[in-house]
């Protein structure tokens, strides 16, 4: 479970709170979304989470572990907590696929050590999970985008970690590898993973989340369920744009349609 | 099985240079001679030849190849920029610097200049990487290697003054190993390169799993557990002490530490611990047939060690540049 209680944090820099008193929690077993609007601090949040931004004030912790840890051991320890799929990640050098997912090993051995048993293991399951494994002998630079994005998630799911955070996962897919992405997060809080997905894609995260986190100008503007959140009037004042939310005819979901500018509506 | 080609092709070809090595020059030496001089057998004038004045030299250049090859290596996987190198980068530069100030302020022993050419290149590598932030981040390869080079010139233009008022004969000296040259070795040198070498590759290699993650970029390599800044430092520190090593033995010999990682990740070797080692013997090999190069090319007369490389080395780095240093 992720647990985020009153964060407050500050850029360096100056300026408004790029964070300013969120709370929520991400369940296990459950997919919670983060949205809102460029600059919401969405990201921040992530940065905090992985103790890469200083926290003013308030805690965030995952399981038993404290985020924004000092030591080697503390930071590995988190790391079998909290898997991350960043925002962008290239490879400086291009790997097989298989080497690349067994580096989401790297918390769990000693940096002497060669690969053990359980990691093996849990490599061979977290290319299959992620639905991976025919590619295991493939190039990270021969993938298309929608390859690439499920082999990251396997090399989080290496870590075998209880919470899994994704940021922004599908920006670059297509629709139909933007949907396998999220079907694939949806069973994996099945299995009882507790899913964070930051994500723009507000009518898909209608679907698949079970819980939606707005945020506007580094608070929390609505939270609770898609149905609950996806209000038009809500939305309208967090994005600051004309829209209605209708229920999509074919899968009955709330769904965000936005209109064109104020000056030709 | 390409790894082991690799491997097998590696070997062969530094054993066969270093053979030759061993027997071309005034007076010329068979492979039969080499190996019977080697094994303590053969006249004692051949013995002679190949113990004292030879091997030590062929030993010296596979060593300062090894240390380079490393040295690139590891600053390539850790800033994540296929063109890094310790003597692009300055780090080389700043090493020439220290040792010259060494030996100016008197300081001649094997084990002393060193210890100054790593200060000089610790500061090389620190003043680059603030150079490159400052300029708008390491992230992108060319501002890094821009800062290099300007480190590099200004190591460079420190040394010319520094040996402003030095005698003819000391500048003589002192331009020709600023060329690189493998000409005055030893054993004692050969030693003491030895043990940098050993003491800085084992800790690379104790640390090469870091280095993996560290080359998938800052952010994911956070999230995987890793202190990034500080697995770093320490990836530049121990690089540092081996380029600083190579030049305080033999001068500034450039982008060997360039082309041979690019040869051991070409070579299907995975990983930053295969690809060190893969890294150190093809690195070994390189030297050991520059310096051939720079013996026979023009005999009697000697070519600077520096210039083989170099000659070796920019149509590498165009070619790189040119791919848009991925590679």
């Amino acid at each position: 479970m992720i647990a985020v209680r009153d964060l407050v944090v500050r850029y360096r820099g100056g300026g408004d709170a790029a964070v300013d008193g969120v709370s929520f929690t991400a369940p296990a077993g459950r997919v919670t979304a983060i949205a809102g609007p460029n600059g919401s601090g969405k990201s921040t949040i992530v940065r905090a989470l992985l103790g890469r931004v200083p926290v003013a004030a308030g805690t965030a912790a995952v399981g038993a572990a404290e985020t924004a840890p000092t030591s080697p051991r503390d930071r590995r320890a988190l790391a079998r907590e909290l898997a991350v799929v960043t925002q962008r990640e290239e490879p400086a050098f291009p790997m097989r696929v298989r080497d690349y997912v067994a580096l989401g090993r790297y918390p769990h051995g000693s940096a002497w050590s060669a690969e053990s048993a359980a990691d093996r293991a849990a490599v061979a399951r977290a290319l299959e999970r992620a639905g991976v494994a025919p590619l295991a002998a493939r190039r990270t630079d021969e993938l298309s985008g929608g390859e690439w994005q499920r082999a990251r998630i396997a090399r989080a799911l290496a870590q075998e970690a209880a919470a899994l955070v994704l940021d922004e996962p599908t920006t670059f897919l297509d629709v139909a590898h933007e949907m396998a992405v999220f079907e694939l997060l949806a069973a994996l809080a099945a299995d009882g993973i507790a899913v964070l997905l930051v994500s723009h894609q507000l009518n898909l995260v209608a679907r698949f989340a079970d819980h939606i986190v707005l945020l506007h100008r580094g608070r929390v503007a609505a939270a609770g369920t898609p149905a609950e959140v996806m209000q038009g009037a809500t939305l309208e004042a967090v994005y600051e744009w004309p829209l209605v939310v209708t229920r999509d005819p074919a899968v009955g979901a709330p769904a965000l349609v936005p209109l064109r500018g104020r000056g030709r509506r | 099985m390409r790894a082991l080609r690799f491997w097998l092709v590696g070997l062969a070809s530094l054993l066969l240079l270093a053979t030759l090595a061993v027997g071309v020059g005034a007076v010329p030496l068979g492979a039969g001679d080499v190996w019977r001089a080697l094994l303590g057998a053969g006249d004692e004038t051949t013995v002679a030849i190949v113990r004292a004045l030879r091997l030590p030299r062929v030993a010296l250049a596979a060593l300062v190849g090894a240390g380079l090859g490393m040295s690139g290596a590891a600053l390539q996987g850790t800033l994540r920029n296929a063109l890094a190198e310790p003597y692009l980068l300055g780090v080389s530069g700043g090493a020439a610097v220290g040792a010259v100030l060494a030996v100016a302020a008197g300081v001649a022993s094997e084990a002393g200049v060193p210890l100054a050419a790593f200060a000089g290149a610790g500061a090389a590598v620190a003043v680059v990487i603030a150079v490159a932030r400052a300029a708008g981040g390491r992230a992108d390869p060319r501002v890094l290697l821009m800062s290099g080079v300007i480190v590099g010139a200004f190591a460079n233009a420190a040394i010319m003054i520094l040996l402003a008022d030095a005698a003819p004969n000391t500048v003589r000296g002192a331009l020709w190993w600023m060329m690189g040259s493998v000409s005055g070795a030893d054993w004692a040198r050969v030693g003491w390169l030895a043990l940098h070498l050993l003491l800085g590759g084992a800790g690379l290699l104790a640390w090469a799993r870091e280095i993996d993650v560290l080359a998938l970029g800052e952010e994911p390599a956070a999230s995987l557990g890793l202190d990034v800044e500080r697995s770093a430092r320490r990836v530049y520190f121990l690089a540092s002490l081996l380029a600083a090593a190579t030049v305080a033995a033999a001068g500034l010999v450039g982008f060997v530490g360039l082309v041979v990682p690019h040869l051991a990740r070409g070579g299907g070797l995975r990983g930053h611990r295969a690809i060190l080692l893969g890294a150190a013997l093809a690195g070994a090999a390189l030297v050991v047939a520059a310096d051939l190069v720079a013996r026979v090319a023009r005999a009697p007369a000697e070519l600077p060690l520096g210039a083989v490389t170099a000659l070796v080395g920019v149509p590498f780095f165009l070619v790189l540049l040119r791919r848009g240093e991925r590679a």
